[in-house]
């Protein structure tokens, strides 16, 4: 029997705090690479002055220790636990203290209601949204990708026929993108799964937004669907905040698992130039 | 073209606007979004004065973070304006002149913009940071309890904005992306 690693939920409260406040503040690399290159080779000349203020924004978060954005999002929380790692104490509710914490310590919004028809917030921005995958070792991988909402009122889920095959799913992403328009901040991010059951093709949606923008999907025949999205998307001309340009989105990820010999589900996670992460492993 | 307009504003000011151009915007502008447009429409259904005058007023969709010590207020980016369009034409026909947000609006939103010849301007999305530093002053002055959704009052410099519905029914989000298709098309063709 392989021994196993005792870890305290406070260790995962210090990291849930600190990344909380790191995915708020500044943006992951490759997404602010994808925003540089962008800017760089944009044509359109409002689209390239209004890529630079974004560019300018991230400048000016650094520089006065300010949220990049006022919608701090709910706090997503991705916790990959290795099998023979033994974490001492409630791990939700540790997860909710850091976020409790982060958010109060550097400012952030609180944007969380406890209810959805009754519409209270909870104050704290608690609880957080969590994920536990269950993986081989001992480690710990914490993730925190905040989400705002102007991005994830524009995501959608369908339950497409097997005969609509590839095409029926391009046609879903790029009609998801087209009722989206300005709403969602662009340029966009999307984080798209196909395959699996309803809740699994949403969840692998999300999960698909935490892959780096300059890692495409190691199956080349989904890699390279990725690459034509991002083209068509781009092609529709609605450019940056939806102003006109060349640049509507940073970059297509793709999730894909097996599925019912009857169903083919779709689902896009709509993001936006913000697409926040920071991780740590315990 | 750019403008440099001064709130409370008046019909003849906005009149010149057209989707596309760049106005900095000065003076007193309130913050406003879902929960406070529901509580806002409320009290006109009460006969109840609202919390500010809406003649030639703006009002900027935005819940801001909290601000820091020292400062007038925190990231302040807009949030999508189409949860609010509900409220809108009604306040429109109440004097709004102004709205500052991102994303589409529905045509009732459209109309009621063009029949009081009012603005819909864009507030940079995502950009909350580098839109603060143009808020100068901010207090709560309603429903402090709604938290970021509390009604504020903020005096602004210069705050950059684009105008996306003009007072003669243009719309940016139509002929921006429409104008680039076409250059794109004529450098192939």
């Amino acid at each position: 029997m392989s021994k196993i690693r005792e870890l305290s939920a406070s260790a995962i409260t210090d990291a849930v705090e600190r990344l909380c406040i790191e995915a708020n503040t500044s943006l992951p690399a490759d997404v602010h690479a994808a925003l540089d290159a962008a800017q760089a080779s944009e044509p359109w000349p409002l689209a390239k002055q209004t890529l630079g203020l974004l560019q300018q924004n991230l400048c000016v978060a650094a520089e006065k220790e300010l949220p990049i954005c006022q919608d701090t999002g709910m706090a997503c929380v991705f916790l990959d636990i290795g099998q023979d790692l033994h974490i001492e104490g409630d791990l939700q509710a540790a997860v909710d203290e850091g976020v409790r914490r982060g958010y109060e310590k550097a400012y952030l919004r609180k944007s969380v209601t406890g209810d959805p028809l009754q519409r209270c917030n909870t104050g704290d921005n608690t609880p957080a949204f969590l994920t536990v995958h269950l993986v081989p070792g001992d480690g710990c991988r914490v993730t925190v990708a905040p989400k705002g909402a102007g991005s994830e009122n524009m995501s959608r889920l369908a339950m497409l026929k097997p005969a609509d095959g590839v095409e029926g799913v391009k046609e879903f992403v790029l009609e998801t993108v087209r009722l989206a328009g300005a709403n969602p901040c662009p340029p966009i991010v999307l984080g798209i799964g196909i395959g699996g059951t309803f809740d699994k093709c949403a969840a692998l949606a999300k999960q698909a937004l935490l892959r780096p923008l300059d890692q495409p999907n190691p199956d080349p025949y989904y890699a390279a669907l990725e690459r034509e999205l991002l083209d068509a998307v781009n092609a529709t001309g609605f450019g940056p905040q939806g102003f006109g340009g060349a640049t509507t989105c940073l970059g297509v990820s793709i999730e894909q698992a097996p599925t019912h010999v009857a169903c083919l589900p779709v689902a896009v996670n709509m993001s936006c130039h913000v697409t926040r992460r920071a991780w740590a492993e315990l | 073209m750019q403008y440099h307009l001064h709130t409370p504003l008046t019909r003849e000011d906005l009149a010149p606007l057209q989707a596309g151009d760049t106005v900095l915007l000065s003076g007193v502008v309130y913050t406003a979004r879902d929960a406070a447009h529901g509580r806002m429409s409320d009290l006109l259904d009460q006969g109840k004065p609202l919390p500010f005058d809406l003649k030639g007023a703006a009002i900027y969709y935005v819940g801001p973070t909290p601000e820091r010590p020292g400062c007038a207020i925190g990231a302040a980016g807009p949030t999508t304006s189409g949860r609010m369009d509900k409220f809108t034409p009604r306040l429109l026909d109440l004097g709004l002149a102004c709205m500052i947000g991102k994303g589409k609006r529905s045509q009732a939103v459209k109309d009621a913009v063009v029949r009081n010849g009012a603005v819909y301007l864009a507030a940079i999305g995502g950009a909350g940071a580098l839109m603060s530093g143009s808020i100068k002053h901010c207090e709560i002055i309603a429903w402090p309890d709604l938290g970021c959704e509390a009604v504020r009052r903020l005096e602004v410099e210069e705050m950059p904005l684009t105008v996306l519905l003009d007072p003669h029914g243009g719309d940016l989000y139509q002929s921006g992306p429409a104008a680039y298709l076409a250059s794109k098309q004529e450098e192939q063709g």
